[in-house]
């Protein structure tokens, strides 16, 4: 247990750390410093952008043939799902601002469901790639011999994308499942409930990355 | 903390957005348009990014030091993006002449 200061204000000392003058600028700090680290997440996820613009340009008719096989439904349903999750996560932290604990669960659960059902659809359709051969590797096969080697790397692109925004939702999914444990332990009061705040911004820029992804990878190209 | 709680109706008009615009990018894309296809889908894109940004992640009731530095990451996605293109689409536009040899 932590020493209680006792010369800052009694409610001051579970909430604001000694190094910071006023809740208020504790979370401003904490959440410059989230967009800070989201900056960096924006930066890395650009890298795989920038490469996919390259190539695209570079291979456009293989990119229009490769665009024939990415499922638009699933691709779709998934896009909604994520919404959803969004909503969900900001319905918690709108319950955690109210200071109902239940609430706050409740949204916290759904928003991990919503993930889990997008990383379910998502296995789905990497299994239909493994069954047409179209992972990238020893095994990758493409009907037309033509775009063989470019479809090739348009997949790998797609499977990075695809793959490191899965990865992020696993993460995202692990840190929501750590709030619902914080959250059942009574950890969160109105006053002070910056984690849910700070996941909340780090699951909604999952989402804003799978909205780019969507129209890049589903929609266009088809109808080049 | 005092913040102004947001009602929970502009979250709900948000997400009906979000989905009204993910029903139109789809729609749009079944049509041959061209190159307004690209167009047309980047710029639901980025309307769907900027209302997640705004009212989602709470940009809007953000200090102006948060939004510069939130400006700041999509403008260098925006150079990123834009300095590859501009090389990447402009070869060819120039022949390439003969004039060092």
């Amino acid at each position: 247990m932590a020493e209680i200061d006792t010369s800052l204000p009694i409610h001051a000392h579970s909430e604001v750390r000694h190094h910071f003058d006023t809740a208020d600028q504790q979370f401003e700090s904490s959440t410059l410093g989230m967009w800070v680290f989201l900056l960096t997440e924006i930066m890395f996820f650009g890298g795989m952008f920038g490469s996919y613009t390259v190539y695209r340009n570079l291979y456009p008719d293989a990119f229009a043939s490769t665009s024939h096989f990415m499922n638009v439904t699933l691709g779709g349903i998934n896009t909604a799902v994520l919404i959803c999750s969004s909503l969900t996560m900001v319905l918690a932290v709108h319950a955690a601002q109210l200071g109902s604990k239940r609430k706050l669960i409740l949204f916290l659960v759904l928003t991990l469901l919503l993930g889990c059902v997008f990383l379910a659809i998502k296995y789905v359709e990497y299994h239909e790639k493994w069954v047409d051969h179209h992972i990238p590797g020893p095994g990758f096969h493409y009907a037309d011999s033509r775009y063989a080697h470019q479809a090739q790397i348009l997949f790998f692109l797609y499977f990075a994308m695809t793959g490191m925004h899965a990865l992020h939702m696993i993460v995202g999914a692990g840190l929501i499942t750590t709030l619902i444990v914080m959250a059942s332990r009574n950890r969160f009061t109105e006053h002070w409930f910056t984690p849910v705040e700070m996941i909340g911004l780090y699951w909604h820029f999952v989402d804003i990355v799978w909205i780019f992804l969507f129209p890049l990878l589903y929609l266009i190209g088809h109808t080049k | 903390m005092n913040h102004p709680i947001v009602p929970v109706r502009t979250y709900i008009a948000v997400w009906a957005a979000l989905i009204a615009l993910t029903i139109t990018t789809v729609a749009v894309s079944k049509l041959e348009l061209g190159e307004f296809n690209f167009v047309a889908a980047m710029t639901i894109a980025v309307i769907k990014g900027s209302l997640v940004v705004w009212f989602f992640m709470n940009v809007r009731r953000s200090s102006s030091l948060t939004r510069l530095f939130v400006g700041a990451g999509f403008f260098w996605m925006a150079i990123l993006i834009v300095f590859v293109l501009s090389d990447y689409l402009s070869r060819g536009w120039v022949p390439a002449s003969v004039w060092w040899k």
